[in-house]
């Protein structure tokens, strides 16, 4: 569909699916400085609690934390993701390298994909990393 | 996993002979022209001994160390002396320092030469360090060459004895590379004082050998690659006609020329660092002449780890790295640019992809 009758149809559904309501909500690509600051606060919190995680044994079952072998989370390359890890002999994400390094070096038990602690660990690696553009598959 | 089955065994069966089947020749044999005049002496450093509790250390570590030392008994011909770079432990603690003593004690040398690193310090400020390996700096005398070891991690005072609440949350926030309340390493006047008045009756044209734990020249602040009052370390050293500077801490190949000094550092036996230049937030100034190290692969637990050993010929240094899991290197002072120079990799045509840190 060309995008000028998109916009139209879009506003047709709006109209009548508004008709018989009183008080019109938000618009729904509306959105203020307060939410943006709120936003950003959420997304914050959870680069801090990455940071945290980073910095501590206790991911791990021997002491030893993330931020030993990666300063800052260098060497970490999130914008080559995902990409052919030989010995894994596939194309992964990045969050199974985060695995690995979790099981071997710290001796720790992997996370699940969607733990909040994963998703804190690639908030923090991927702020540290900001401004780098993306390199999917590079080596 | 057959690495975690297979650790236990290792370590338990890590004897001189176990690692002398994996040994490469070449690494262990080291042809002087004059053997009267030339010496060479092995380089051991940051092995970061890490207690998890009572008895138990990390394994990890545990096995970079042993495997060097085993190494560095082979070597024919025999090093003249061993220096241990600092870093010794983790955090300081008396049974670290306890576990890296007894580990060392298997070396067949005559006599080791003890560095200290900020990991060793800060617990309790050099104190039981000092008690097992001596005096925290000094010089000596080897076959014409002026040797200085300085303790190079000192930091302010303030920060030092005012700052935190107790000794080990102290030697927990310098542990960290990148952790913002960390403070900067320096020499400080009392050692520089004192260097002044060792090197003054040293002749300007006995070679010179400078080893510190942290670089005697300025890289990256915020990781502590970096020494405060470098220049005026090096203000003192620039007298002499040869002089060099060995350094651990960076767990890192670099080398670096600045006026007469040549600098040279060595990897660690516990794991490698990202360069400075690959933090993408960070200002920083690797040397220029610096062919970097590989790219680590993480599923070989000892690559980018090893240790060295170096060969005076005529005052200038030789530093061979001996890489656990990866192409050895050597970076050999080049008479005729003045500089340090790899001897296979320097010219850029001669580069291979994994030196491409990024
Ligand atoms: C003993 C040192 C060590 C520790 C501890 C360690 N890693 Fe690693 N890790 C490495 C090395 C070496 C690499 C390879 C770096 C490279 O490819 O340049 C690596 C690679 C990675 C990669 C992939 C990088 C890439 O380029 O593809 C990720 C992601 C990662 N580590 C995350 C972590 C996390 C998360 C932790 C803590 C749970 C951790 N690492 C702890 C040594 C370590
Ligand atoms: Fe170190
Ligand atoms: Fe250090």
């Amino acid at each position: 569909m060309h995008f000028e009758q998109l916009k139209f149809a879009a506003l047709w559904i709006m109209a009548t699916s508004l008709a018989g309501v009183l008080s019109a909500p938000a618009q729904a690509d509306e959105f203020t400085q307060a939410d943006l600051n709120r936003w950003q606060e959420q997304y914050a919190k959870v680069v801090k609690d990455g940071r945290e995680l980073w910095t501590s044994s206790k991911l791990g079952s021997n002491g030893v934390a993330c931020v030993q072998c990666h300063p800052n989370a260098a060497d970490t390359h999130p914008e080559t993701y995902p990409k052919f890890q030989k010995q894994l002999g596939k194309v992964a994400p990045i969050w199974e390298m985060i695995n690995w390094c979790i099981q071997n070096p710290l001796e720790g038990k992997a996370l699940a994909a969607d733990d909040y602690k994963m998703i804190a660990l690639q908030a923090y690696i991927t702020e540290e990393r900001r401004g780098v553009k993306l390199a999917p598959g590079k080596h | 996993m057959s690495k975690s089955i297979n650790r236990r065994d290792f370590l338990k069966g890590a004897g001189v002979l176990a690692v002398a089947g994996a040994l490469p020749v070449s690494m262990v044999e080291l042809a002087f022209a004059d053997s009267a005049q030339n010496f060479s002496f092995a380089y051991i450093s940051d092995a970061h001994l890490q207690q998890i509790k009572g008895a138990k250390f990390v394994n990890n570590w545990d096995r970079g160390l042993i495997r060097a030392v085993a190494e560095a008994n082979l070597l024919t011909p025999k090093p003249d002396f061993i220096v241990f770079g600092g870093d010794l432990a983790q955090l300081g603690k008396k049974a670290e320092l306890d576990h890296g003593a007894e580990i060392l004690s298997a070396l067949r040398s005559n006599k080791v030469y003890h560095v200290m690193g900020e990991h060793d310090y800060y617990l309790d400020l050099g104190q039981y360090w000092e008690k097992l390996f001596g005096p925290q700096f000094y010089s000596f005398d080897h076959k014409g060459v002026h040797f200085v070891v300085l303790n190079s991690i000192l930091t302010y005072d303030d920060w030092t004895y005012k700052r935190w609440p107790t000794a080990e949350q102290r030697m927990l926030e310098m542990a960290d590379l990148d952790n913002p309340n960390g403070s900067p390493f320096m020499v400080g006047d009392k050692q520089r004082d004192w260097l002044k008045t060792d090197l003054e009756k040293i002749n300007k044209a006995t070679p010179i050998v400078v080893i510190s734990h942290s670089p005697l020249q300025k890289i990256y602040k915020n990781w502590n690659f970096w020494t405060d009052d470098a220049e005026q370390v090096q203000a003192l050293l620039r007298p002499f006609n040869k002089v060099t500077v060995l350094y651990g801490h960076v767990h890192q190949i670099q080398y670096n020329q600045i006026g007469n000094i040549s600098f040279n550092s060595v990897m660690s036996t516990a794991w490698p660092w990202p360069y400075p230049s690959t933090y993408a937030q960070a200002e920083q100034y690797l040397p220029k002449l610096t062919v970097p190290m590989n790219r680590a692969d993480p599923f070989f637990e000892r690559d980018a780890t090893g240790w060295q050993f170096i060969n005076l010929s005529n005052g200038n240094v030789d530093m061979h790295y001996d890489l656990f899991s990866n192409t050895n290197r050597t970076v050999a002072f080049n008479t005729k640019t003045g500089e340090p120079e790899d001897t296979v990799f320097q010219s850029p045509d001669k580069h291979i992809p994994p030196q491409t840190q990024y």
